[in-house]
């Protein structure tokens, strides 16, 4: 079969790999019929999330049609449904399972040995991502393996399109929870930082949670059309100064609630000095993320607001305000995106015609055309925001 | 490489048969070249300065061939980076940098004067090729100025904004493990928590 490979740093190709096979009782293979790059694959791109390997085959947002299950699926699905696949791997029986906190599963991180030496204590397995979080072949592929498949689906109803149901598997319910976890409240100003995929979602979720105001932050005419089109109110931050517009917009208080939708990679610029500093340092190996976002956040934040972060962070950051944050009372929730908790709630409102996800797709391709469309979707050519691929 | 990697891979995870095109374009593995480039040389003129002045017969200029040597590995590190065409476009200022130093180095009473000719000769082509690169890159990772696609009509919202406005606090709670602090939630009644712990 086909598939978008990892060979290092900016090297992705379409490579004929070979098809993979049910090794579990539990593991489902599926025929992928839409598959989508996500802003975190950029992130592998570049190289900064450790430990991937080359022949890693990339891609955490897919969906397509049952064509074998294992004999322990038992009955939960059968050859010819259609499913989303959600980009944390769950086993839905352990202690963290069982709470809902799905992206921390104990189970499904088949190199815990890794993640434990790493992260103190192992995350759950994510496809097409690091070594780290068990390193599972992704879905930029004609057909991937599901594990532990009997749990890690999301069934989709006839009469929705792929593009409508697509996004259940990340970008969607990690923008949701970006909003759910700031807890908002009717007098609430959300600001979020971002209008990539994510940050799209976020905005949406924002809206439909009954924010008084949502600001959207970012430098692309085009994204800031995107989310002004949901009604948020922008900000350019090559045009003008984001703390000053936002206590302007919030009577000198700044926003009770801050998401930031960017993670590890800030925008680089001379008007923003410590960008140049977090990326001198990046270069050099001696940080590995930039975190210009979450320090702007926190300067802004009002007292006792909410820091929300859906955005991706690698590792180690340098200069983190941790003395505002503390003086300030604020409250930080972040994490990988537990999808399954937030999906049969999200599905309903696509259903019910509240939200329809696939405004966000600007660029259609074929899985072959992928390598081409990494270059795309990062140089945010042609108004890229969101891209789609057809294997 | 990518062979060795499937001793990290279970049985039945699919393995490349046959590597396809990648979305490195050829500019783009000029650039890398002339990164690593920059690296060896940077790092030659760092820790071997003496040979580089015996050579070209410039004795006592061993701390401006370091510098160099310093600016060579900044623009080796940019140009391997995600910013290459500022890593390139650094290589190409250096060059004009590395052009003068020689051209006063290049006079009738320097007794290695063919040296730097040879020296001179070799810049102008490293230049050539950094030009090329960096024009490269800059062409291939740009974004076109002037038309852009507007997504003013992309609200996501079927039913309009304004009915999507809380929609979802009809039915919706927020579970109670990430519900926010007291001081940001609302105020019970509209009345003061302080008043009310008093």
């Amino acid at each position: 079969m086909k598939a978008l490979v990892w060979h290092g740093k900016e090297d992705i190709r379409c490579d004929a790999v070979t098809d993979p096979r049910i090794e579990d009782p539990r593991d489902a293979i599926v025929r992928v019929t839409s598959c989508a790059i996500c802003g975190s694959d950029l992130h592998l791109f570049h190289n900064f999330i450790p430990a991937m390997l080359p022949g890693d085959i990339m891609g955490h947002e897919m969906m397509g049609e049952v064509v074998e299950v294992g004999s322990g699926v038992n009955g939960q699905l059968k050859k010819g449904e259609r499913i989303v696949i959600p980009f944390t791997i769950i086993c839905g029986e352990c202690e963290q399972c069982r709470r809902g906190n799905f992206s921390v599963c104990e189970t499904t991180n088949r190199k815990k040995h890794l993640a434990e030496k790493v992260f103190g204590h192992p995350t759950a397995g994510l496809f097409g991502y690091t070594h780290l979080t068990g390193g599972y072949p992704g879905g930029q592929a004609e057909y991937v393996r599901v594990p532990f498949a009997d749990k890690t689906h999301i069934k989709v109803p006839e009469g929705l399109s792929d593009e409508q149901v697509l996004f259940l598997g990340d970008i969607l319910p990690t923008g949701w929870q970006a909003a759910v976890q700031c807890d908002i409240q009717p007098d609430d100003t959300v600001a979020i930082w971002g209008c990539g995929p994510v940050g799209q979602m976020a905005i949406r979720s924002a809206i439909l949670l009954g924010a008084a105001q949502v600001i959207a932050i970012d430098r692309l005419p085009e994204r800031l059309d995107m989310a002004e089109a949901a009604g948020a109110v922008t900000i350019n931050f090559d045009e003008e100064s984001v703390i000053e517009r936002l206590n302007e917009l919030t009577d000198g208080k700044g926003p009770e609630k801050c998401i930031d939708a960017v993670g590890m990679e800030s925008y680089v610029s001379p008007w923003q000095p410590d960008t140049i500093y977090d990326r001198a340092k990046q270069m050099l190996m001696l940080e590995s993320d930039r975190p210009h976002v979450l320090r702007e956040m926190i300067y802004v934040c009002r007292p006792a607001g909410v820091i929300s972060v859906p955005g991706v962070y690698g590792g180690l950051i340098d200069k983190f305000p941790m003395g505002l944050a503390m003086n300030k009372g604020l409250t930080f929730r972040m994490g990988q995106t537990h999808v399954n908790r937030w999906t049969d709630d999200l599905l309903r409102r696509i259903e019910e015609g509240q939200i329809d996800p696939s405004f966000v797709i600007t660029h259609t391709a074929r899985l072959e055309d992928g390598p081409e469309m990494y270059k795309v979707f990062r140089d945010k050519q042609d108004s890229c925001v969101k891209v789609v691929l057809k294997p | 490489m990518g062979y060795l990697s499937n001793i990290s891979r279970s049985e039945g995870d699919p393995k490349v048969v046959h590597p396809g095109r990648s979305s490195l374009g050829g500019v783009d593995r000029l650039v890398r070249a002339l990164g690593w480039f920059s690296l060896g040389l940077g790092l030659a003129e760092l820790l071997a300065p003496r040979q580089f002045t015996r050579a070209l017969g410039m004795p006592g200029q061993e701390m401006l061939v370091r510098s160099y040597g310093l600016r060579e590995i900044g623009s080796g590190v940019l140009s391997l980076s995600p910013d290459k065409t500022t890593g390139l476009w650094s290589r190409v200022g250096g060059d004009a940098l590395d052009v003068l130093t020689l051209a006063a180095a290049y006079r009738a009473d320097n007794p290695k004067r063919d040296n730097v000719a040879l020296a001179l000769a070799a810049v102008a082509g490293i230049m050539v090729l950094d030009l090329i690169g960096a024009q490269g890159v800059t062409g291939r990772h740009r974004r076109a100025s002037g038309e852009r696609r507007r997504y003013s009509d992309r609200s996501g919202f079927p039913q309009g904004v304004q009915s999507a406005r809380g929609a979802a606090r009809r039915d919706f709670r927020t579970p109670a493990d990430m519900q926010a602090a007291p001081a940001t939630a609302a105020l019970p009644n509209g009345g003061d928590l302080a008043a009310s712990t008093g």
